[in-house]
């Protein structure tokens, strides 16, 4: 006993004081993208090419899909001229999924509060089923993360649950295999209404890297309605707190 | 007696092409042995001292099908290899060799070969077979299948998956009990199947090392390494030993974060908060030192062919020993706790035991091996990179149970803790990255890393144009889940998530 005493002593209070407080993140953390067109040499397609998910595209001028991307350093090291590159804010979540596609003069419009009338119904209290279904355990971790100390999801209202009967909504991690297909569409059928999806990760958004494999169906989107997208590979656990909060309004659209 | 080694025979040494892990070796060299001597080799290999490593098919000429055997000998540490022509079906190897068992599956449901005698033949992942026209079979649905039934007045079934109650990847699970014993367990996997394999072959290409990196990715820097070491061993690129530093220390912290989460994660399993809260934030701390390395918590974007993509500097090493002391200091108080609880140790003792014979007859890897007494590691048996150089102990432990599934974790977070720790401080000077060279066509190279779970295999084979014709994967998991099942047995259904945390295997690492 005195044991465990002084360890809970040595180990100390770790839960973020998060929202009130940010956050430090690694300095080598890539957060969102940002594109300098004035830099780009005339008809160069370094970052296109070296891009795995054809997440950045250059007809029409360049533009980024952070729903595909998979935040990983290729496509600002291809760069001759540093005119793409990675920046430190970890806020990305957002409402549709034409918002994750950033472009010259549009910026990411971050997700918004739930609609008025279910926003009074799930707002304060909100109970989520996870489903995994063709992803790495990249994702699953990171949304498990939350459900520790340091995170302490619970204080926000927000909880996991066991059964989709339990359930206001799914967070879905993942590509979507054909073999989870059918898994998908009965958990969701499960939910009563009204219900949320949420989908974490470039799998979930778009089929990550897995992205036009046959045995897979490039995410949720084609199988349930989406209403929050959380990008990254995986989204940092502070991402995908960032865009629940927002969801419930705990964090106010800035 | 000195156990005796796998090449001694005049016929298998000529039967057998002897080579090493991270060694190109001509596809010609291959031996192409006849199937009875082709299974004869197996056998004998497997029956001395020598593992399973792989097993698989690949397409031949003609629409047949040609089977490789990579087997492991752990005592010479080299490597065997053999192949032979298969169209329709052969003798089963499992009946004789039970390791055999998951890969013979596999080969029939790729490919639609049918592995005579085969006892337990059922897909694995439930996809349509690579290699059509034998027969005309509708697509598998998954989770459908004849799963092992019982009968009996208070049997009962418990279905379990692939949805489950935590945020856990998907599987099923197939219970049969009497009571609250459970008789058997049976896995059904398959949700997880992305086509990871199919779509490496052509390459590599610009995704191949992001299909590395989340193929299994709470184990990206264990597939990213081995899969490196393949590249640069057919493309004969030298690895600085600066990265081949940066390449150790990153694994070592991967199985410390993973090792510190699975022990916090049994604590909970038996109720034992305090540690399973403490744990599960120290897991973390690991986790955001390898963030510290290169910007990401899995280690995505540091292992790249010819050697890691970001450098150290003095300021940013002093940080990561400075992060990793602290969190020793906290997973040692952390942990002590579980050792020294007794109703901790009641719940750990004597439940999901394995015997060692079990262990070694169904070809288990990792920290389940070693905690059934078996002197099993890739760090110490076919060491690459900086492990040549920097041996860290075997850990092992001869319960067989939940306890030697825990001890051996507790023991490997210290001597990875003492690894790391020691090469931060001594990271010799140099680039972090060769350039890359076209791979040698028409050869053959086996990779193996020994990941947190265990042993990872990857048997890369190029064409006439240096591209893949070829890429296996051989996650630890795919050799262990039979493992869990065994260890349920003549269990209470109620000791299944325990067990189950114990083994804590990869379900996207075996569905591929």
């Amino acid at each position: 006993m005195p044991s465990l005493i002084l360890t809970r002593f040595r180990q100390g209070k770790r839960t973020l004081r998060y929202p009130d407080t940010e956050p430090a993140l690694p300095d080598r953390f890539r957060g969102l993208p940002i594109l300098d067109h004035a830099r780009c040499p005339s008809g160069c397609t370094s970052c296109v090419d070296a891009c795995p998910t054809e997440a950045i595209t250059s007809d029409g001028g360049l533009q980024i899909d952070i729903g595909r991307c998979l935040f990983c350093p290729e496509c600002a090291n291809a760069c001759p001229e540093g005119a793409i590159r990675f920046t430190s804010q970890y806020q990305l979540a957002t409402t549709n999924r034409d918002d994750l596609i950033l472009a010259e003069g549009k910026s990411l419009r971050l997700a918004r509060r739930l609609a008025e009338q279910i926003h009074r119904i799930l707002g304060r209290s909100l109970k989520l089923r996870q489903l995994s279904a063709g992803g790495c355990n990249g994702c699953e971790a990171d949304v498990n993360v939350l459900n520790t100390v340091v995170f302490d999801l619970g204080r926000f209202g927000i909880q996991f649950v066991a059964s989709p009967r339990h359930a206001d909504g799914l967070l879905i991690t993942g590509a979507i295999t054909q073999n989870m297909r059918l898994a998908l569409e009965k958990t969701y059928a499960a939910i009563s209404e009204p219900n949320i999806v949420i989908a974490v990760g470039a799998c979930a958004i778009s089929g990550g890297p897995f992205r036009d494999h046959p045995e897979v169906l490039n995410g949720a989107g084609s199988i349930v309605p989406v209403d929050l997208y959380i990008p990254g590979c995986p989204p940092h656990p502070l991402t995908i707190l960032d865009g629940l909060l927002r969801l419930i309004g705990k964090i106010k659209e800035s | 007696m000195k156990p005796r080694a796998c090449l001694v025979s005049v016929e298998m040494a000529t039967a057998l092409l002897s080579f090493h892990s991270g060694e190109a070796i001509p596809l010609q060299d291959i031996p192409n042995l006849s199937i009875a001597e082709f299974r004869t080799a197996i056998l004998s290999a497997v029956s001395s001292t020598c593992t399973l490593a792989a097993l698989y098919g690949m397409p031949a000429q003609n629409g047949h099908v040609r089977l490789i055997a990579v087997a492991a000998d752990s005592v010479t540490n080299s490597l065997s290899i053999l192949s032979t022509k298969v169209s329709q079906s052969y003798p089963c190897l499992t009946l004789e060799c039970p390791q055999a068992h998951w890969f013979e599956r596999e080969i029939a449901e790729q490919w639609q070969i049918h592995p005579e005698g085969h006892p337990w033949l059922k897909p694995i992942r439930f996809h349509a077979p690579y290699r059509s026209g034998n027969s005309v079979s509708p697509a598998p649905v998954p989770g459908v299948t004849d799963f092992f039934a019982m009968a009996g007045p208070e049997v009962h079934e418990v279905a379990v998956g692939p949805v489950h109650a935590g945020i856990i990847e998907p599987g099923h699970f197939r219970f049969q009990c009497h009571g609250e014993d459970v008789f058997h367990l049976e896995i059904s996997l398959g949700y997880q199947h992305r086509g990871v394999e199919r779509a490496l072959v052509g390459g590599p290409g610009k995704r191949t090392i992001h299909l590395m990196e989340t193929l299994c990715g709470d184990s990206s820097i264990g597939h990213s390494t081995a899969y490196c070491e393949a590249i640069e061993a057919l493309g004969g690129t030298a690895v600085s030993a600066r990265a081949q530093v940066m390449r150790g220390v990153a694994l070592e912290l991967e199985r410390l974060a993973n090792h510190t989460g699975d022990l916090g994660a049994l604590a909970g399993d038996v109720g034992y908060l305090p540690t399973a809260a403490y744990c599960g934030r120290i897991r973390g701390d690991f986790l955001n030192s390898t963030a510290a390395l290169c910007g990401s918590r899995f280690g995505r974007g540091l292992i790249r062919p010819g050697g890691v993509g970001f450098d150290l500097d003095k300021p940013l090493i002093a940080k990561l020993q400075q992060q990793l002391e602290a969190a020793l200091r906290d997973v040692q108080g952390a942990v002590a706790l579980l050792w020294g609880s007794s109703s901790v140790q009641a719940r750990f003792e004597h439940i999901g035991t394995i015997s060692r014979q079990t262990c070694e007859a169904l070809g288990l890897v990792g920290p389940a091996a070693r905690a059934c007494g078996v002197e099993r590691d890739i760090r110490q048996d076919f060491p690459s990179g900086i492990f040549r150089f920097a041996q860290i102990p075997i850990s092992k432990w001869d319960s067989g149970d939940v306890f030697a599934r825990a001890w051996v974790r507790w023991l490997e977070i210290q001597r990875s803790g003492a690894f790391v720790r020691e090469q931060l401080s001594s990271l010799p000077e140099g680039p972090i990255l060769t350039p890359s060279r076209p791979l040698l066509p028409n050869h053959l190279v086996v990779s193996f890393v020994e990941g947190w779970r265990g042993e990872i295999c990857h048997v890369a084979i190029t064409d006439g144009a240096g591209s893949f014709a070829h890429y296996k994967v051989v996650d630890p998991s795919f050799h262990n889940w039979i493992g869990l099942a065994i260890a349920m047995r003549d269990q209470q259904i109620s000791d299944f998530p325990l067990c189950n945390k114990s083994f804590n295997l990869s379900y996207c690492g075996h569905d591929l």
